[in-house]
């Protein structure tokens, strides 16, 4: 045997080849939330069709919610109509909805894993290009655009060509203060923004192995921002254990049965892939991007790199970010002013992720003029902060402790960047104008470097404010 | 069954640039909707805000429907409001030197052809394009060419895409609800889904 899971999972779900070449592929679970759906119902409606597997579908909202209050109706009148499209459609159309009044409410890719909808072999799409994220659990997860929620809503499939399978494999113990978020940013920065373009990433080698849930989570979540549409990590124990007991996962002797087959998904050992690269681990530092794409990133203790040592057809990119982000050449990255830290979304919006900002922030204050705020990806993140007092340690230390949602990740909601501010964000984008202002900055970094930023009030390294 | 996409004839959009992000091409404000109506005005609305001179921003561009573009166009988010408010803004089809997956598809749904062309290709229309920009630029997905006057540029496409294109088969919803009963007989198949599923 030599079949590698993303193989497995797609032969599993194939339905059959249309005349264009591609495969139809079957989509286990389909997840939507109020952005990307209301015309895809709007193309049911037109059509006279109904949802073919209304259970195989799941609802919540995310990226439009206040997080400050979220009484209804919201102030903002364009998402408030789409928050009453998303309930009619789903009452409709007879599909669960986890709303603002539902304790499982969330960021759509922290909802999923955490209710155990999330399984390991299954098919995952969601009108969202970060649906990556659920590849953790060993799935084929990928981000669709509007009209394809309609496909699936109505067909249960998708027109797809199958990808390559590059396996990139990290070996090697994190060291103090390297998180997860490091590992991908710079995987993203050696590969380029396109380098997954064509390509399923498998992520192996004993680093990702030894990780959480959470962290495998934060990894395959930024997968697009290296141009693959899609990521993945075997399953095995770690899996397992995550799942058992999850409101969706089967019980009992089912469970057995299911874990069994969870596990028989996973590469073979011999599995072939089209493409291998190979990482060490132990020389990532805290990585940081200080440009308007994810792949110009540094360590925080490198510098800005020179105009000269990227290659020719990448300059302008690189020039124009500079200029966007009015930063040098040879500049460190140590030390640069932020206004705001936004600790957050779905690549770092999960309780590990509050544990160890936290960790960072106790006993210290917020430094003078930074705006900070902390969004939990789910109320149920939230509501397990504030039973472990991490809610505490942040207000105490001058952090808004916000309400369930998208927040500062995009800018759909109260919560944006003003003007030409800086914002040290946990979040996986750094375009232009991605934070809400059209002019605004992103610094991304992993969600204790946006601690330690807060504090000191600019970019710095954690690792020197580890106790 | 959709109309056939064979040939795109229309003047040329000269924007030659690299990484161009969906948030870009429509900021995140303008998805608060829930039609797509209305949202071509939008295309590149903070480019455009910050930089008098963007191509969308001046007149001999106006009417523009064949884009040329660089490097991984169309990255970031999955929104169907990109292509959507590029299309709806005019645009009936893109050349560039490469595009994101989900952007690439999302346009190939939508009936845009999404074509890529060599970088010195790409350099030689966009001039033809600022040179006279009421020439007309062809982009022909039987020949595999992008042209404008003496301007000939080859130009490449997923086999698959092509063929859902020419043959007017771009919504598949047709075709994939034809096959029902396969469906259900794959579902039948998937653990998951029958002996285990709670
Ligand atoms: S948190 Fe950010 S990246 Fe994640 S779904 Fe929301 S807007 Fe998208």
């Amino acid at each position: 045997m030599n079949k590698n899971l993303f193989n497995k999972v797609w032969d599993n779900h194939t339905v059959g080849q249309l005349s264009s070449g591609q495969t139809q592929l079957f989509i286990g679970l389909h997840l939507i939330h109020e952005v990307t759906s209301p015309q895809a119902f709007a193309m049911l409606r037109e059509r006279n069709l109904k949802v073919l597997h209304p259970e195989r579908t799941f609802a919540t909202v995310d990226h439009i919610v206040p997080t400050l209050s979220q009484a209804r109706p919201f102030k903002d009148l364009l998402a408030e109509e789409m928050m009453s499209a998303i309930e009619k459609n789903c009452k409709d159309f007879g599909i669960t909805l986890m709303d603002l009044n539902d304790k499982r409410q969330g960021v759509v890719h922290i909802v999923g894993p955490e209710q155990g909808l999330t399984q390991p072999g299954m098919t995952i799409a969601c009108g969202d290009s970060h649906t990556s994220t659920h590849g953790a659990f060993g799935t084929i997860s990928f981000g669709i655009g509007t009209s394809q929620v309609a496909y699936v809503l109505a067909t249960q499939t998708l027109a797809m060509s199958r990808p390559k399978v590059r396996k990139v494999e990290v070996n090697g113990a994190l060291g103090r203060g390297v998180f997860a978020k490091d590992v991908t940013l710079h995987i993203i920065r050696k590969l380029g923004v396109q380098g997954g373009v064509g390509y399923a990433y498998e992520y192996a080698g004993d680093t990702f192995a030894r990780m959480t849930m959470e962290e495998r989570m934060t990894v395959c979540n930024m997968s697009i921002e290296g141009g693959a549409r899609c990521g993945y990590i075997n399953p095995d124990q770690t899996t397992v254990q995550y799942l058992e007991g999850r409101p969706f996962v089967p019980r009992g002797r089912d469970f057995a049965t299911a874990a069994e087959w969870w596990l028989s998904q996973a590469s073979d050992q011999n599995a072939h892939y089209d493409d291998v690269v190979k990482f060490d681990a132990t020389t990532i530092a805290p990585t940081v991007t200080w440009g308007i794409t994810p792949g110009q990133a540094i360590g925080i203790d490198e510098v800005i790199p020179t105009l000269d040592s990227y290659p020719s057809d990448e300059r302008t990119v690189v020039a124009e970010a500079l200029a966007y982000m009015d930063l040098k050449e040879q500049q460190p990255l140590e030390g640069l002013k932020i206004d705001v830290a936004f600790i957050g979304s779905c690549t770092n919006g999960r309780i590990s992720d509050l544990r160890e900002a936290a960790s960072i922030v106790n006993g210290h204050r917020v430094a003078p003029g930074v705006k900070a705020l902390v969004v939990p990806g789910s109320q149920l993140v939230r509501q397990q902060a504030e039973q472990e007092g991490l809610d505490e340690i942040f207000k105490a230390a001058g952090f808004e402790w916000r309400e369930a949602g998208c927040s500062m990740c995009l800018a759909m909601n109260p919560d944006k960047l003003q003007g030409r501010e800086i914002c040290a964000s946990s979040s996986n984008r750094n375009f232009k104008g991605r934070q809400g202002s059209p002019t605004g900055r992103t610094l991304l970094m992993s969600p204790a470097m946006v601690a330690a930023a807060a504090i000191k009030g600019h970019a710095t390294d954690v690792r020197n404010m580890l106790t | 069954m959709s109309a056939e996409v064979i040939q795109v004839v229309g003047s040329g959009v000269p924007l030659l640039l690299d990484d161009i992000d969906t948030d870009r091409i429509i900021p995140a404000r303008f998805l608060r909707c829930v039609t797509f109506d209305g949202i071509g005005q939008y295309a590149f609305e903070d480019d455009r805000q910050q930089d008098p001179s963007h191509p969308f921003n001046q007149p001999e561009y106006k009417n523009g429907k064949v884009l040329i573009a660089g490097r991984n166009f169309g990255c970031g988010s999955s929104r169907e409001h990109a292509p959507q408010s590029l299309m709806r803004w005019g645009i009936a089809a893109i050349v560039a030197e490469s595009f994101a997956e989900i952007f690439f598809g999302n346009c190939t749904s939508l009936g845009v052809p999404a074509v890529a062309a060599k970088r010195a290709d790409l350099e030689k229309l966009n001039a033809a394009v600022k040179a006279d920009p009421t020439a007309e630029v062809v982009v022909d997905l039987k020949a595999m060419t992008a042209s404008i006057g003496d301007v000939k540029a080859t130009i490449e496409m997923p086999a698959s895409a092509r063929e859902s294109l020419t043959t007017g088969q771009w919504d598949f919803l047709a075709q994939l609800l034809s096959n029902v009963p396969a469906i259900e007989a794959t579902a039948d198949r998937l653990p998951y889904v029958k002996s285990f599923a709670g």
